[in-house]
């Protein structure tokens, strides 16, 4: 059988030649000794918000549907992914890790089918909005949420008491305080195969016939159903795998620390990856990679600064819209597009809810 | 409506439109459309500016439903059916404006009219099974089949939004066959074309006919152009039938010349 490689896949092979070389660069210095115990703690978010711009960009850049509540995907998958794994705790931390990134990665799929049943068959913006309150919801009902485990099982209450227990249980969700005693079973390595299996589902899916329906329906949503694309299908498998992988990276991320608040996967956390995946340049696996890494590294080192600190939404709002702006700029698009820079004409989509512009229906 | 045209073959027509219309909030957009098509009929649906012409496509390709009456392919009635439903039943089309995957190549273009004909699930592409090479290589040496007809093997991987105008438009019919319809649409495909770039056109309009086996019906204001190619020409005023026939009749039909200088009535 001939194999060719196409000008996609090399690029793809490419994405897994930059993060394994980075993965084995910062394991050499690490065995070294060069690297802070600040930047060591880093390394295992940092694949997560990797993760999370990979597969934000997966709806934004190629299915070309705003969303503004990744973070609420990640959740899911963090909250659920913890209790699975205290579920486990006779089991060894890998197969632990492992069951709780899928429950994690399912709990966020599940997400994204509630949330994109109703609303990837309407045409317009109405994805953005009802992301956005999905996002605050999930925050909002994990907050109330006191999840505790014991021989029977799971209990769920949102009464503050909590639910009660047989002899031996513990609780892992308390409310406001979120998960607590949460063992940290996340590694950098684990981090690491979840970013190359996240290149591997979102390049392959790309590079097949799904990846290639779900492009045409960014572009031409019309023109697809002309020529048999079922539209609601499509859209839907792309913003469902991307809510998985969202999922998965949150299971990750909630098992990296000894407690999780269900406020740090905010909207502020949704826009953060946006802004990754704007920067990074829509539709950009690499791009979002690097821009990933690189905006989430950076002011968690100068944290020293607290000027920084404080205003880090605004820098980034700040941002976001100047890129918006410039990008929107006609004299500078044309450059862009000149170029073939095509983040312009993807933004401006963005804009207009991935909507064709000329001429009314089937003009 | 009964022209007398000499290629209609005996059997049930590819495509018959039975007293079709719809209604846009009291514009008769298009009224008592009826029309058969038989196989391998290369038909020319004329009419003013207005006259309710990409109108009937929208009707026959699933984008508007009719408020009245009905349409069949091959003798089945067609009524509910949705738009990638429609393409799968054998009917494609191309746009007024054209309508492009702009950000992706040629070749994708060509490639994406080919995923109702291939069968590996998203799981198997995603791995990449066996299915997706046999596919993917099937539909590669097809795709590139086709656009070599065009004249656009050079181009494969261009984006599409960087091609001229004229290849753009080549590009959608090929697209439209790519999906395997035997019943093709065309609104309006030498719109925009200089003279050379159209008479070209016409060529291959006249080429793929018999190469793919296609019916097609083929929307075109410049009246000679379509007299020159089209046995049989449908003229629509107002959304409604008033002529049809051969070049010759409907070039002498009096309703034809006096909707086609502004004199209604
Ligand atoms: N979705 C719609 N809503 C309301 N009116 C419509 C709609 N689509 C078409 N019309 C009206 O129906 C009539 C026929 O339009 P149509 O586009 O079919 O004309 P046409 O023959 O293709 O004209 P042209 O040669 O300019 O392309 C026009 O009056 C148009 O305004
Ligand atoms: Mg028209």
């Amino acid at each position: 059988m001939k194999r060719t490689l196409s000008k996609t896949s090399i690029n793809g092979f490419i994405n897994y030649g930059i993060v394994i070389a980075a993965f084995l660069i910062l394991q050499l210095l690490m065995a070294q000794g060069m690297i802070s115990n600040t930047l060591k703690s880093l390394l295992v978010p940092v694949c997560c918000y990797i993760v999370m711009a990979i597969s934000l960009n997966l709806t934004v850049g190629i299915l070309g549907e705003l969303s503004l509540g990744h973070a609420g995907f990640m959740s899911l998958g963090a909250f659920s992914g913890i209790v699975a794994a205290m579920a486990m705790q006779e089991f060894s931390p890998v197969p632990r890790l492992i069951a709780a990134i899928l429950v994690g990665s399912i709990a966020g799929a599940l997400g994204g089918v509630l949330v994109g049943v109703p609303v990837l068959r309407l045409q317009g913006d109405y994805l953005a909005i009802v992301t956005l309150a999905f996002g605050e919801i999930i925050r909002n009902i994990i907050v109330v949420l006191y999840v505790g485990l014991d021989q029977k099982g799971i209990h769920i209450t949102t009464n503050s008491a909590g639910p009660a227990l047989e002899e031996g249980g513990i609780m892992v969700i308390k409310g406001p305080m979120g998960a607590v005693g949460v063992p940290k079973l996340a590694s950098f390595t684990a981090g690491f195969v979840l970013i190359l299996i996240t290149l591997f589902v979102v390049q392959n899916l790309v590079n097949s016939r799904a990846g290639r329906a779900i492009m045409a329906l960014r572009d031409n949503r019309i023109a697809a159903e002309s020529v048999g694309i079922h539209v609601t299908k499509y859209k839907l498998m792309a913003f469902v795998i991307s809510a998985a992988l969202a999922g998965a990276a949150g299971a990750l991320f909630g098992l990296n620390y000894s407690s999780t608040v269900s406020s740090k996967f905010g909207f502020n956390t949704s826009i953060l990856i946006l802004v990754f995946v704007v920067l990074g340049g829509l539709g950009s696996i690499r791009g979002s990679i690097i821009s990933a890494a690189l905006l989430y590294i950076l002011p968690e080192m100068l944290r020293g600064f607290e000027f920084i600190t404080k205003a880090r939404m605004l820098i980034y709002a700040v941002i976001l819209i100047a890129v918006m702006l410039t990008i929107n700029n006609p004299a500078l698009k044309s450059l862009l597009e000149e170029r073939d820079l095509s983040l312009g004409g993807l933004l401006g989509k963005l804009k207009n809810g991935g909507r064709a512009k000329k001429g009314g229906a089937g003009q | 409506m009964s022209g007398s045209t000499d290629n209609r073959k005996n059997g049930t027509p590819v495509m018959r439109a039975e007293n079709l219309g719809i209604t846009f909030g009291g514009l008769h957009a298009v009224s008592g459309f009826d029309m058969e098509m038989y196989e391998g009929e290369l038909i020319g649906l004329i009419g003013p500016n207005g006259a309710g012409k990409t109108t009937v496509f929208n009707l026959l390709t699933g984008v508007y439903q009719p408020t009245e009456g009905n349409f069949y392919l091959h003798g089945k009635s067609m009524l509910g059916k949705k738009p990638h439903q429609m393409a799968k039943e054998g009917i494609a089309r191309t746009f007024q404006n054209i309508r492009l995957f702009k950000d992706l190549s040629v070749l994708e273009n060509v490639k994406v009219a080919f995923n109702q004909s291939m069968s590996y699930s998203m799981l198997e592409g995603i791995l990449r099974l066996p299915r997706y090479w046999k596919e993917e290589e099937e539909i590669e040496r097809k795709a590139k089949e086709i656009l070599a007809v065009f004249h656009m093997e050079g181009e494969v991987d261009q984006k599409a939004k960087n091609l001229p105008y004229g290849r753009q438009r080549k590009l959608e019919i090929a697209r439209a066959i790519a999906t395997g319809a035997k019943i093709l649409l065309l609104d309006e495909p030498a719109a925009g074309m200089n003279p050379t770039e159209t008479a070209e056109l016409m060529e291959t309009i006249t080429l793929i006919r018999t190469r793919f086996g296609v019916s097609i019906l083929l929307i075109e204001h410049d009246m000679s152009l379509v007299m020159s190619i089209c046995e049989r020409i449908v003229v629509i005023d107002y959304g409604q039938i008033i002529a049809s026939g051969s070049p010759y009749e409907v070039a002498n039909d009096p309703k034809v010349i006096g909707a086609y200088l502004g004199q209604d009535e």
